[in-house]
C-alpha cells in the first residue's frame, strides 16, 4: 500500500485552531501521457480526500488531475475535543487508504 | 527629412515580412505538437459557471497565493485563504481553483465548514503552460468571492512523454 504521512499537533488547547497537513504517496497520473513506445498511460488519480474529527467531517477535497504527483493537502480545524482524526483518500477505483491521529485537548 | 522615402518604405516592407514570418513560425509551433482536448479560457468561464450559475462572482475576500514564476510546473505550491471568521453563522462553505490552459479546467475543490477555524489551504498543482489561476469562494450567505494570479511556467507539467 502506499504511505501516507500526516502531521496533527499531539495537544492543544480547547478551542485552538490547529494545522494538519497530509502527504500521500501517489503518481497522481494524468492519463494524459504516453510512454516510450508511444501507449497512453492510463489516468489514475486520487479523486477524494475526507478528513473527520471524531466522526464529525471537518474537511474534504475533490482532486483533479491537475494537482501534483503525491498530494499535499494543508488546512485547519478546531480542537474541539480530545480524540481521533481520520484521514482517508480515495482513488479512481475506489481503493481507500486511510490514517489517524489521537489529538489530547486540555 | 529622408533622402529617398521609397528606401525607407521597402525596408519597412521587408522589415514587417520577416517579422511577420518569425511571428507565424512561433503560432505554428504548438499545432505541431500532439495535445489532448485543451482547457481554454472559455471552457474555465464554464466550468465557473458551473459552480456558481448565474450568481455574481465578486473580487476581494480571496487572497491566492501562487508564485508569479515557477520554473517546474509538476509541482506549483499554492495556498488559499479567504477572509471569514469561520463561525456557524457566517464561514465558508468551498473553495474551487480553476486554470486557462491545463486539459481540464478544473484543478481542486476544497469543502470547508465552521469547524475548519481558519480558512486557508495550501496543496501542490500542475500547470501546462503561463496561464491564469483562479480561486473561488462561496460563503455560507452563497454569495461568491474571487482572486486571480497569472503565472509564468518555463517547464511544464500534464502533458510531456516519459523518453
Amino acid at each position: 500500500m502506499t504511505r501516507a504521512l500526516i502531521n496533527v499537533p499531539a495537544k492543544a488547547q480547547r478551542a485552538e485552531v490547529i494545522e494538519i497537513k497530509t502527504l500521500i504517496s501517489h503518481p497522481m497520473e494524468t492519463g494524459y501521457r504516453r510512454d516510450n513506445v508511444g501507449n497512453p498511460i492510463p489516468r489514475n488519480i486520487i479523486s477524494r480526500f475526507v478528513c473527520t474529527y471524531n466522526g464529525v467531517e471537518v474537511f474534504r477535497a475533490d482532486l483533479f488531475p491537475a494537482v501534483a504527483a503525491n498530494p499535499f493537502l494543508s488546512f485547519f480545524t478546531v480542537a474541539t475535543e480530545s480524540g481521533t482524526i481520520d484521514f482517508q483518500w480515495t482513488d479512481d477505483h475506489g481503493n481507500t487508504q486511510t490514517a489517524s491521529a489521537s489529538i489530547e485537548v486540555e | 527629412m529622408d533622402d529617398n522615402p521609397q528606401d525607407t518604405a521597402a525596408t519597412r516592407r521587408k522589415f514587417l515580412a520577416t517579422v511577420g514570418s518569425f511571428i507565424s513560425s512561433f503560432a505554428a509551433a504548438p499545432t505541431a505538437t500532439v495535445r489532448p482536448a485543451t482547457a481554454t479560457p472559455a471552457s474555465m468561464a464554464s466550468a465557473i459557471r458551473e459552480v456558481v450559475g448565474e450568481a455574481p462572482v465578486r473580487q476581494g475576500k480571496v487572497k491566492l497565493d501562487v508564485p508569479p514564476l515557477v520554473e517546474n510546473g509538476n509541482a506549483v505550491s499554492l495556498t488559499v485563504s479567504v477572509e471569514s471568521p469561520m463561525t456557524e453563522s457566517e464561514h465558508v462553505k468551498s473553495i474551487h481553483i480553476f486554470n486557462e490552459k491545463n486539459p481540464q479546467s478544473n484543478v481542486t475543490t476544497f469543502y470547508l465548514g465552521p469547524r475548519g477555524g481558519r480558512a486557508r489551504v495550501s496543496s501542490r498543482i500542475r500547470l501546462a503552460d503561463s496561464q491564469k489561476v483562479v480561486a473561488i469562494a462561496r460563503l455560507s450567505d452563497d454569495s461568491f468571492w474571487s482572486d486571480s494570479v497569472d503565472v509564468m511556467v518555463t517547464l511544464a507539467a500534464c502533458l510531456e512523454d516519459l523518453r
